[in-house]
C-alpha cells in the first residue's frame, strides 16, 4: 500500500514538476506565468497527436514540447514585445488552448474533444518519472552555476543592472519564456502519453495552476519547487487511493479535503503563516530601456 | 483614435481571426458567422438564451472591474460565484417553507454574503499579509470547488438523482421568469444585473468611497498622502467584487436551476475578466461586452449540429482572440513603428487584423512616442 502510494506519487508529480520548472524559468526572469495551464494543455494535445502519428512517445513528446514553445512564443510576443498585461494575456492563452485543442481534435479525428486512444506499446511506461529528475538537476545547475542562470535571476530581480551590464533584458526574458513553454509542453506530454492513454478535453484540469502553486511554495527554487510538486502529487495520489475508503464510522473519507489541502497550504505559505515566500522583485513588470 | 473605438476594433479583429480559423477547418467563414448570429439572435428563445448567458457575465465582469479600479486582479470570481450559488441553494434547501416575499431576499442575501466572504479573504491577505491576490484568488477557486462539491455531496445531496447537485429549493424562492422568451430562463436576475451595473457606476463615479477606491488604484502613494487607507480600500474592493460575483447565484439558482449543480458555470468567472477588459472596466461597457460574449456562447452551441468540422469550442477561441486583441494595445504603436521603418512584409500580423490597423495608424502614431 505505502510503496504503491509512493510510486503513484512519483508518477502524478511528473507533469507538475516539468511545469513548475518551466514556470520557474519564466518567473525568475520576471515574467508571470499564469499561462502554464494552457501551455501544458497544448503540449498534451500535440504530444498525443505526435505519438499517434509517429508511434514513438519520444518524438511525440518532442512535438508536445514544440507546441508549448509555439504557444509560449505567442505569449512572449504579447507580454514582452507589446508589454501587455501578463495576467490578462496569460488567461487569454489559457482560454485559447482550452478552446483550440478540442477544436483541432475535431478537425483531425472527427471526434469532439479527444484524440483516439494511443496503443499501450506506444506509450511511456515509466521513463518520464525518472527523466524529470534529470531536468530538475539540470535546471538547478543552470540557475546556480552558469551565466545564463545569473542573467535570468537579474532579469527578474534587477533588470536595470542587467541592462547596464550590456545584456539585453528582453532577450533573456524571451529565452526564459520559450524554455518555460518547452518544459510546460513536456509536462503536458507526460499527461497524455504517460499518465493516460489519449488526449481529452481540459485534461490538465488545473495542474498548471497547481504547478504555479508548487513553484511559489518552493520559493521559486528548482529543487524546492520539485519537492513541493511531490507533496502536491502525494495529496493527489492519496486522494485517488482513498476514494470511497471507510476509515472510521460509516462515511467514506471526504476526499475533497485532501484535494484542497495543497491550495490552502499555498495560501498559508504565501501569507507568511508557514515560512515565507518572496517573489522576484521585477516579477510582472515589463522592461523598457530607459 | 477615440478610446471607445479600440474595443470595437479588437472585437472585429478577433472575430476575423477566429473565423479565419474555421476556414482552415474547411468551413465557409461567412456561413459560420451566419450560424453564430442566427444561433444567438434568431428567435425570441435564442435571444433569451443569449440574455441568460449574458446575465452572470455582467455580474462577474463588474466584479473583476471593481477590483481593477482599485488596482487589484480578481481572478477569483469563479470561486466567489460558486459559493454564492451554493449559499443561495443551501438556504433554499434547508428552509423550504420560507414565506414567499421574504424567500428570494434571504437566499439572495446568503449568496451575496458568501461571495463577499470569499472576496474578503484575498483582500485581507493582500492588505494585512502582503500576499498577492492573483495567486490567492486562483487558489481559493480550487478551495471553493472542493468545498462546494463536499457540501453538495455530503450535506445537501439530492437523493433522487445520481447527478452531483443539491436538493431542490422551496418553490417560494424562485424569482419571476419572463414569458416573452419562449421558455428561455430569463429571470428578474437580468434587470438586477442592469441595476447592479448602474449602482457600480454610481458608486465609482459619484461617491467618496468610489473616488477613494479609484485613487488607490491609480496611485497608492498619492492616495496615502491624501489620508486614504489603501489597505482598507483593498479589503472593501475585493469584498464588493465577491459580492457582485455572488449575485450569479441569484441568476443561476433562483432564476434557473432551483438548486446548486456542481460545475454549472461554463467558467463565467474567467470570461468575466475578458468582459471587464473589453468593456474598458466601465459598467455600461461591461453590459455591452457581456451581451456580446453571451451571444458568442449561445451562438456557438448551434455549431455542433449545423457544421461538419466546427464545434462550440469556437466560442472560447473567439473570446480568447478578442481578449488578446484587447490587451494588445501596444500592437497599434508597434505596427506603426514597424511600417515607418519600412521593414516590408511583417508576416506576424494576420490579414484581418491589419485592416483594422491601417485605419488606426494615423491616430496611433502620436501615442507611439508617448511612452518614455
Amino acid at each position: 500500500m505505502i510503496a504503491q502510494l509512493l510510486a503513484s506519487t512519483l508518477r502524478v508529480a511528473t507533469p507538475l514538476i516539468f511545469a513548475a520548472l518551466g514556470g520557474m524559468f519564466s518567473e525568475r526572469a520576471g515574467v508571470i506565468n499564469i499561462a502554464l495551464e494552457g501551455l501544458m494543455l497544448i503540449g498534451a494535445w500535440a504530444a498525443a497527436v505526435g505519438t499517434l502519428m509517429t508511434h514513438s512517445p519520444w518524438l511525440g513528446s518532442g512535438l508536445g514540447m514544440l507546441g508549448g514553445i509555439l504557444l509560449a512564443a505567442i505569449y512572449g510576443f504579447f507580454v514582452i514585445r507589446l508589454r501587455a498585461n501578463q495576467i490578462v494575456a496569460g488567461m487569454a492563452i489559457n482560454m485559447l488552448a482550452f478552446g483550440l485543442t478540442p477544436f483541432l481534435c475535431k478537425i483531425l479525428y472527427d471526434v469532439t474533444g479527444s484524440t483516439p486512444a494511443i496503443p499501450i506499446a506506444d506509450r511511456f511506461q515509466s521513463a518520464p518519472a525518472y527523466f524529470v529528475w534529470f531536468f530538475v538537476a539540470l535546471a538547478f545547475a543552470v540557475m546556480k552555476f552558469t551565466p545564463a542562470g545569473l542573467w535570468v535571476s537579474f532579469a527578474g530581480e534587477h533588470p536595470e543592472a542587467l541592462d547596464a551590464a550590456g545584456v539585453r533584458v528582453n532577450r533573456v526574458r524571451w529565452a526564459a519564456v520559450l524554455v518555460s513553454g518547452a518544459l510546460a509542453g513536456l509536462g503536458g506530454a507526460t499527461l497524455s502519453v504517460f499518465l493516460s492513454s489519449s488526449f481529452s478535453r481540459n485534461m490538465t484540469a488545473g495542474r498548471g495552476f497547481m504547478a504555479l502553486a508548487a513553484l511559489i511554495f518552493g520559493r521559486w527554487h528548482p529543487v524546492r519547487a520539485a519537492l513541493a510538486c511531490l507533496l502536491f502529487g502525494f495529496a493527489e495520489a492519496a486522494q485517488i487511493r482513498l476514494q470511497g475508503v471507510v476509515l472510521w464510522g460509516t462515511q467514506p473519507i471526504p476526499v475533497q479535503f485532501i484535494q484542497i489541502l495543497p491550495y490552502v497550504v499555498t495560501i498559508l505559505v504565501l501569507a507568511g503563516f508557514v515560512g515565507r515566500s518572496r517573489a522576484p522583485k521585477a516579477l510582472g513588470t515589463p522592461f523598457q530601456r530607459g | 483614435m477615440p478610446r471607445f473605438l479600440q474595443p470595437i476594433l479588437a472585437v472585429i479583429a478577433g472575430l476575423c481571426l477566429g473565423l479565419a480559423v474555421t476556414w482552415i477547418a474547411g468551413e465557409n467563414p461567412w456561413h459560420v458567422f451566419k450560424i453564430l448570429c442566427m444561433g444567438a439572435l434568431g428567435s425570441p428563445y435564442d435571444f433569451g438564451m443569449t440574455l441568460f448567458y449574458a446575465t452572470p457575465l455582467v455580474f462577474t465582469g463588474l466584479s473583476v472591474a471593481i477590483a481593477f479600479h482599485a488596482g487589484l486582479f480578481n481572478i477569483g470570481a469563479e470561486g466567489q460565484l460558486t459559493l454564492g450559488a451554493l449559499a443561495a441553494a443551501a438556504v433554499g434547501a434547508l428552509w423550504p417553507q420560507c414565506p414567499s416575499i421574504f424567500a428570494p431576499l434571504a437566499a439572495g442575501f446568503a449568496a451575496v454574503f458568501a461571495g463577499t466572504l470569499w472576496g474578503a479573504i484575498p483582500g485581507w491577505l493582500r492588505a494585512r499579509r502582503g500576499s498577492h491576490e492573483v495567486i490567492n484568488t486562483i487558489m481559493l477557486n480550487f478551495v471553493a470547488a472542493g468545498l462546494s462539491s463536499y457540501i453538495t455531496l455530503y450535506l445537501l445531496k439530492n437523493s433522487e438523482t445520481q447527478n452531483p447537485e443539491t436538493r431542490a429549493i422551496g418553490a417560494t424562492y424562485m424569482i419571476h421568469q419572463f414569458a416573452f422568451f419562449g421558455g428561455a430562463p430569463v429571470s428578474l436576475a437580468l434587470p438586477l444585473a442592469i441595476v447592479a451595473a448602474f449602482c457600480v457606476w454610481f458608486f465609482l463615479a459619484k461617491t467618496t468611497w468610489g473616488f477613494e477606491l479609484r485613487a488607490v488604484g491609480q496611485s497608492e502613494s498619492a492616495a496615502r498622502a491624501a489620508g486614504i487607507s489603501a489597505d482598507n480600500v483593498r479589503i472593501i474592493a475585493l469584498s464588493l467584487a465577491g459580492a457582485l460575483a455572488g449575485l450569479v447565484g441569484v441568476a443561476e439558482v433562483l432564476g434557473n436551476a432551483g438548486r446548486f449543480k456542481v460545475g454549472f458555470s461554463p467558467e463565467y468567472g474567467f470570461i468575466g475578466i475578458a468582459v471587464a477588459l473589453l468593456g474598458r472596466n466601465h459598467p455600461f461597457g461591461i453590459l455591452a461586452a457581456a451581451l456580446l460574449f453571451g451571444a458568442l456562447h449561445k451562438g456557438a452551441t448551434a455549431l455542433d449540429l449545423e457544421t461538419e468540422h466546427v464545434t462550440r469550442d469556437l466560442s472560447l477561441i473567439l473570446q480568447a482572440l478578442i481578449l488578446l486583441s484587447v490587451c494588445a494595445e501596444g500592437l497599434w504603436s508597434w505596427m506603426a513603428k514597424r511600417d515607418v521603418s519600412a521593414s516590408g512584409g511583417t508576416g506576424g500580423a494576420s490579414v484581418s487584423a491589419s485592416r483594422g490597423i491601417s485605419t488606426a495608424r494615423e491616430d496611433a502614431r502620436p501615442t507611439a512616442k508617448k511612452p518614455k
